[in-house]
């Protein structure tokens, strides 16, 4: 098929156009008439009520908000016997560290997804939505009006699934650096393997972004951390997007915990010039007394912008990763929804290119937290000299 | 959840997808313009879209 341009062959081509017009809007046709069909069934089976009182799309949609928690066992998958109804679960269990007036452990495996009260040195505990409830014997939940529990919740510094993760890939990190490192000591400073791989990754963190937003003189102080957040966040994004089903980095308190290092970083870290720009921004420039009208406005946003960086940061990657996740197991999910010869290839087409997205945004948020870590880390240590400089470039000009 | 707070966040999402949009686009001029300061207007650019990016969650999350 071409355009049509010349005015010369407009006759012919409007016939052609019209021929593939038609093609086109047939096939489509075609198409929409069996999803309109398959609408039908599945509204009608989409209603109809599963064993438990749910119907599908509650079912899928709690699937996914379990999916998004943590959870005290590191659960692979699971099948549901179609006779007696009763689900089984394929994974292992995790030890439950508790402290309540004193220390509770025992492994996961005896709360039996949620079904079994453990008796722990004379205490009663209840699996509930994936978290921990004191209860009595016979493990009863009280809730309130909003229909949350009342319930006494332990201290729980139990190793989850999140916390596995997060050791595994700490683990990870150690030994492929460290033996990388043994490597380049033997071979004389070239890249074997896999460095041949990470050394222009690292060179570009070190390059890119800490030369680039920290200076040449302060960067060494910060290429440690820079460089293991930039490798952790990678790797358990990656690791998130893998069937293992664990999804650390969308774990607020995860994302909370590595804005909270940043945060104490370039609070320790800020020069006299970092903490002049915030509390006297206006430096000499100007007499006290017109400086205090302004400062009132002007200090105390500084100071919030002191808290809102971090926030920022926590927040971006908790959402961005998410919402891939959320995207990711809703598109799975239309297989459950539509039950016809249509669902499974929309998926898998849908899920697929949402996959390769996501792949890239693994390594992209792993680069903007990094990257913005350093233009903070680059504020904090600012020193005047800088600012000398480029005045000086003024008066120079 | 109520209707107006979905609307405020949704319009909010609006605003930072315009913002973003523009950012993307304004980057690919001035690379057509410059293609050698590629990677620092790269740079520039993906701070500059993460910064609106994160009003665009701060919404959604207070809606």
């Amino acid at each position: 098929m071409y355009f049509c341009t010349d005015f010369k062959d407009t006759v012919i081509c409007s016939k052609m156009q019209r021929k593939t017009l038609v093609r086109i809007l047939s096939v489509l046709l075609f198409i929409t008439s069996f999803s309109a069909v398959a609408q039908d069934e599945h509204t009608e089976e989409a209603k109809e009520i599963l064993p438990e009182g749910k119907t599908k799309k509650e079912e899928i949609k709690e699937f996914i908000n379990h999916h998004l928690m943590d959870s005290h066992d590191f659960n692979l998958f699971g099948s549901t016997d179609e006779e007696t109804g009763k689900t089984h679960h394929y994974g292992f269990p995790l030890p439950v560290i508790l402290w309540d007036g004193g220390l509770h452990t025992f492994m996961s495996s005896e709360f039996h997804h949620g079904e079994n009260v453990v008796e722990s040195n004379g205490n009663y505990y209840k699996l509930y939505h994936s978290k921990i409830y004191r209860t009595d014997a016979e493990g009863t939940i009280n809730y309130d009006e909003k229909h949350h529990p009342t319930n006494v919740r332990p201290l729980d510094f139990s190793i989850t699934k999140s916390v596995v993760m997060m050791l595994v890939v700490g683990l990870l990190l150690i030994w492929l650096f460290r033996s990388l490192a043994k490597s380049y000591a033997k071979n004389g400073s070239l890249p074997k393997g896999i460095g041949r791989f990470f050394e222009p990754v690292v060179l570009y963190i070190r390059d890119d972004i800490a030369i680039a937003n920290i200076g040449e003189n302060k960067y060494k102080k910060y290429m440690p951390f820079l460089l293991t957040v930039f490798f952790f966040i990678w790797f358990l994004n990656m690791f998130g997007l893998t069937p293992l089903g664990v999804n650390v980095t969308g774990n607020i308190a995860v994302t909370t915990a590595l804005a909270i290092i940043v945060f104490l970083i370039t609070t320790f870290t800020g020069t006299k010039d970092y903490w002049k720009h915030i509390f006297d921004p206006l430096g000499d420039g100007m007499p006290w007394i017109g400086k205090i009208f302004i400062y009132i406005i002007l200090v105390p946003i500084e100071i919030l912008g002191l808290f809102i960086k971090p926030f920022a940061l926590l927040i971006r990657l908790y959402a961005n990763m998410t919402a891939g996740h959320v995207v990711m197991m809703s598109l799975i999910g239309l297989i459950f929804i539509f039950k016809s010869w249509i669902g499974g290839p929309l998926s898998f087409g849908l899920a697929f290119a949402i996959m390769l997205i996501e792949l890239l945004v693994a390594l992209l948020q792993a680069y903007i937290f990094t990257m913005l870590a350093a233009l903070y880390f680059g504020f904090a240590s600012e020193s005047h000299e800088h600012h000398e400089e480029h005045e000086g470039e003024i008066q120079h000009l | 959840m109520t209707i107006p707070t979905i609307v405020g966040a949704g319009l909010a999402v609006i605003g930072a997808g315009i913002g973003i949009g523009m950012i993307g686009g304004k980057a690919m001029e001035a690379i057509a313009r410059q293609p050698e300061a590629y990677g620092k207007i790269q740079t520039a650019m993906l701070i500059a879209a993460a910064l609106i990016e994160g009003i665009g969650f701060a919404a959604i999350f207070a809606g």
